[in-house]
């Protein structure tokens, strides 16, 4: 009846997993309560879960990123205590338990915090920054949401029901077979990969053909603010590298469920090939996560330091360079694999070629501040922050791109470093820039700057503390994933390492202090006009928060940084001449169904629970025909009502000059 | 890392100094570390000015600063555009240029020039223990990997198991061991010196920590080497098939054991055990082995 299910799957052999089971189902259950106590369910159905809007997804975007992100760090602390204490000893940590933590902590990173970070602030972002009313897609952009949320919820629910792979995160074979890793650990990251991945490429797909065909008239590509041009890359990144991690999974469940031999040891199976596979898919997803956040910092430098971009026309073919480059360099992930030095050599150079554009932004960046009146507003800090650390990763990176220096520090804790290096100060900073930055535009006031700057304080001293440490470990020849250790010597920096990670606990505590300060103190840091920055792209065209059709006359686009253009000639913030009909998606709950179906047919293949996998499988089916036959599924905003939404914006009445500040 | 290094000290950090990586006693080990040096060396040209630069330009061009010039227009410099490609370009070349002549004069499948012959050993990852099986001497041992420091070293690797990846910090090298596969890894000591052998790449339960999947390395003079091959030959035990299913058997924190002599062909019926495939192997195989020894 319940397939693998049965009450041994609760979490009753170790305090520490039944604690982390309650605080998830005791979390869960606060929330639903919360709702049901303030009464809220109609609202959040209707105006949010519902919602096609993409300012709206990808609010619920960045909200699952930031969920997860605690759940993630909470993951991190759990191992830097561990290593902080299990010298000659056990730790704190049952057996096996902090291998799942480690697989955890990398799966929800990745998927589940950067993936969604910066899909949400696509959401947000590309449709305003092009003079769009919408993404090209707006159902497919719900069902994407709900996807990702749907796998974000499997993972999470293998805290409380079962185990979570012991893997880590790449899942590579044999060790991920049956044979080795019997049990539902896999088997649960196998589906929330799969579903979350389908989620992910049909995110690309969505962004890709939005900025393709939805473009402001007059908005050439070679106008296209920066992180417009990054969403763009990072959207044909998604398409080309997505399918190919959904065919290593699929085939590794393929090995798992009906004992084939992809990748098996023995009976024509081959390791290599998944190996390959995954990071045919894993390094362009490295760009994945660092190109959204390279168009981040082209905003804010550009806008904080009150001028445009330094060499344009460079950032976008450094840019269009990373993205061709980033699907000739998978191979650098396993230079210890006995490949010939040719091809070691051929990896190991396109990979540092990819360090020339990347250092022509570092500089274009620079040179963007060069001459500039230079605001050190908490985005800002952040960009900054990026620039000094990043370098560093920069270093190491290309060190590691050294075949025979490699072979001296892969699978060490220095490769930890030098990936968190990219991952923390590059992308995450990134993604905090952004959120900071484009947060008033979301919600028509500003975050409270002075717990901004703490955080920000806390996040970069956290970094060097943790990491820094980490480095060293790695010329000591730690290896990465160590439940305990038998060197005294390694102790004292996982003790710095844990300050560093206590120090980012911090950077989170006052992110979420600086949120709640600012909703209380939302009439003061409310913003009078769509462009508290003083910005320079179209979305600071809009309202704050905008409108649901963004702009009520689609503009005319006549340069690069088109805000910044219409600001100079006198046409920003004057009330259009004349009003037309504008036709909207309307909500739907197809999206939600088809998430939540897609969880309910995964969490039954977990299990093996075949009845409940059919009614899953069948429900999804249903969400994507209730959707495909619901005809007219539009509907029209007058004239008349869109003059009213934007009488109260106080534009200025047409042919006068512009007086937005 | 210039914060991590000045922080060194502070941790009670000669044992830094001490680093296998950075000051190693292998042949191998020595080259890569000083190919390390030398590449953050070149890198540094263009990062240390990144630095200075991103404080410079912070700090003068603030906005409560009147004496900075602010040209809110300027965004071109044709000049500087050449300098920031060409720059790193000109880097990455020569590092390039240095990554293809390494990579080949340090392919871990490529024999160490010598005057004497390199010691074979067949290695064989097991869980949670490595296997190293003497051809030439008829021994093989668990857990502990000796050999002469004036020869070099000439390792034949697979796994028994799961992938393993095999490292020895401090001498150099580090190669994936697979089941039903051969990679191979050349090595040489600098006189003789004391390491502690690892596997890097996960592999299950017994994987962390000492001494359940680590192993003792030692490089001798040539007369400890007779002694210490002497001792493994009065060993009651053998290998063969009944002692390597104990083996096989997982099991960590096993102590170092000698087998005095080994059945004829061990090594390459491991390999042949899961070497199933009918597709022909690229590099990283060889199955099934033949048992000719010495360098291809």
């Amino acid at each position: 009846m319940f397939g693998r299910l049965t009450i041994d799957a609760l979490p009753f052999y170790s305090p520490i997993a039944l604690g982390g089971a309650l605080i998830t189902v005791f979390g869960v259950l606060f929330v639903v309560g919360l709702i049901t106590w303030l009464g809220q369910w109609r609202y959040l159905w209707a105006e949010w879960l519902t919602s096609l809007d993409h300012k709206k997804v990808g609010i619920m975007y960045t909200t699952l990123a930031l969920v997860m992100l605690i759940r993630g760090f909470i993951d991190a602390i759990m191992m830097r205590t561990q290593q902080a204490i299990a010298l000659n000893s056990q730790g704190y940590l049952p057996p096996n338990h902090f291998d799942q933590i480690f697989t955890s902590h990398a799966t929800i990173m990745i998927f589940f915090v950067a993936m969604p970070f910066l899909v949400g602030l696509f959401n947000v972002v590309v449709p305003q920054q092009i003079g769009a009313r919408d993404v090209a897609f707006p159902f497919m952009n719900s069902v994407s949401l709900w996807l990702t949320a749907s796998g974000a919820a499997l993972v999470m629910v293998s805290l409380p029901i079962g185990k979570f792979s012991t893997a880590g995160w790449t899942a590579y074979p044999p060790y991920a077979e049956a044979q080795y890793s019997p049990g539902v650990g896999v088997d649960y990251w196998i589906w929330a990969i799969l579903v979350s991945g389908i989620g992910s490429t049909l995110t690309g797909i969505n962004f890709l053909v939005t900025i393709a065909k939805r473009r402001a008239p007059g908005m050439r590509l070679m106008m296209m603010p920066l992180f417009t041009w990054t969403a763009l890359c990072t959207s044909i990144l998604i398409v080309f590298a997505f399918p190919a991690l959904t065919v290593a999974s699929a085939l590794l469940g393929l090995d798992r469920y009906l004992g084939m031999h992809f990748f098996t040891n023995g009976d024509g199976g081959n390791m290599m090939n998944y190996i390959n596979l995954f990071w045919i898919w894993g390094h362009p997803e490295v760009y994945i996560l660092i190109l959204p956040a390279f168009g981040v910092y082209s905003e804010v430098v550009a806008t904080f330091s009150g001028k445009p971009l330094f060499g344009y026309h460079s950032m976008v073919y450094a840019t269009a360079a990373i993205t061709l480059l980033s699907f000739s360099v998978w191979l650098h992930h396993f230079f210890t694999m006995g490949a010939s030095p040719a091809v070691n050599a051929f990896f190991g150079i396109t990979t540092m070629i990819i360090a020339v554009p990347t250092g022509v932004k570092i500089f274009d960046w620079l040179f963007t501040m060069y001459r500039g009146r230079v605001r050190l507003s908490v985005p800002m800090l952040f960009t900054l922050g990026f620039i000094v650390t990043f370098v560093i990763g920069g270093i190491t990176g290309v060190l590691l791109a050294v075949a025979p220096v490699d072979y001296l520090m892969h699978n060490t804790t220095f490769l930890v470093a030098h990936f968190h290096n990219m991952l923390i100060p590059g992308a995450l900073f990134g993604y905090f820039a952004g959120y900071q930055y484009w947060f008033p535009k979301a919600f028509g006031f500003r975050l409270e700057e002075k717990w901004g700057r703490r955080a920000f304080w806390a996040w970069i001293i956290g970094f060097y503390l943790a990491f820094m440490p980490l480095y060293l470990l790695g010329f000591m020849g730690m290896p990465r994933r160590l439940e305990r250790y038998y060197e005294a010597a390694w102790q004292p920096y996982l003790l710095v390492a844990e300050l560093g990670a206590i120090s980012i606990l911090c950077g989170i505590a006052f992110l979420a202090i600086q949120l709640a300060v600012s909703i209380r103190n939302r009439s003061v840091l409310a913003v009078s006009t769509g462009d508290p920055w003083n910005g320079r792209t179209l979305e600071w065209a809009t309202a704050s928060p905008p409108a649901p059709y963004n702009f009520a006359v689609v503009p005319q686009v006549h340069g690069i940084d088109a805000w910044w253009v219409m600001k100079r000639d006198g046409s920003a913030g004057q009330m259009p001449a004349h009003f037309h009909d504008i036709i909207m998606p309307d909500d739907s709950g197809a999206g939600v169904l088809l998430g939540a179906m897609s969880f309910v047919f995964a969490f039954a293949m977990v299990w093996e629970i075949w009845w409940l996998a059919v009614l899953g499988g069948l429900g999804m089916w249903a969400a994507v025909l209730s959707q495909t036959f619901h005809d007219h599924a539009e509907h029209r905003i007058s004239a008349r009502e869109v003059e009213a939404i934007e009488g109260f914006r106080g534009l200025v009445p047409p042919g006068t000059s512009g007086a937005v500040s | 890392m210039l914060l991590a290094i000045g922080l060194a000290p502070l941790l009670g950090g000669c044992s830094l100094a001490h680093a296998p990586v950075l000051d190693p006693h292998g042949t191998v080990a020595l080259i890569e570390r000083n190919l390390l040096f030398l590449c953050a060396g070149l890198m540094l040209i263009v990062v240390v000015p990144v630095w200075m630069l991103t404080f410079w330009f912070t700090w003068h061009f603030r906005e409560s600063n009147p004496r900075a010039r602010y040209a809110p227009e300027w965004s071109y410099s044709a000049g500087l555009d050449a300098v920031v490609w060409l720059v790193p370009a000109l880097i990455v070349t020569c590092i390039g240029f240095l990554v293809w002549t390494y990579t080949h004069r340090l392919d871990p499948y490529k024999p160490i020039a010598a005057a004497m012959a390199p010691l074979d050993v067949d290695v064989v990852a097991e869980d949670w223990k490595w296997l190293f099986i003497y051809p030439e001497q008829n021994i093989a041992t668990v857990n502990e990997l000796v050999f002469p420091s004036d020869r070099p070293l000439s390792l034949k690797l697979t796994s028994d198991t799961v992938m393993n990846s095999f490292y020895v910090a401090g001498l150099g090298g580090q190669i994936f061991a697979m089941a039903g596969m051969l990679t191979r890894l050349n090595l040489k000591a600098e006189g003789p010196a004391q390491f502690i052998g690892r596997n890097t790449q996960y592999s299950g339960a017994g994987f962390a920590g000492f001494p359940e999947q680590n192993f003792s390395v030692r490089a001798t003079t040539p007369s400890q080497f007779d002694a210490w091959v002497s001792a493994a030959k009065r060993s009651p035990d053998a290998l063969d098939a009944a002692a390597l299913a104990a083996i096989e058997n997982p099991s960590g924190r096993v102590p170092i054991h000698y087998y005095s002599t080994v059945e004829s062909d061990l090594f390459a019926r491991i390999i042949a055990k899961y070497a199933g495939s009918p597709m022909p192997r690229a590099r990283a195989s060889a199955a099934p082995v033949p048992s000719a020894s010495g360098g291809q």
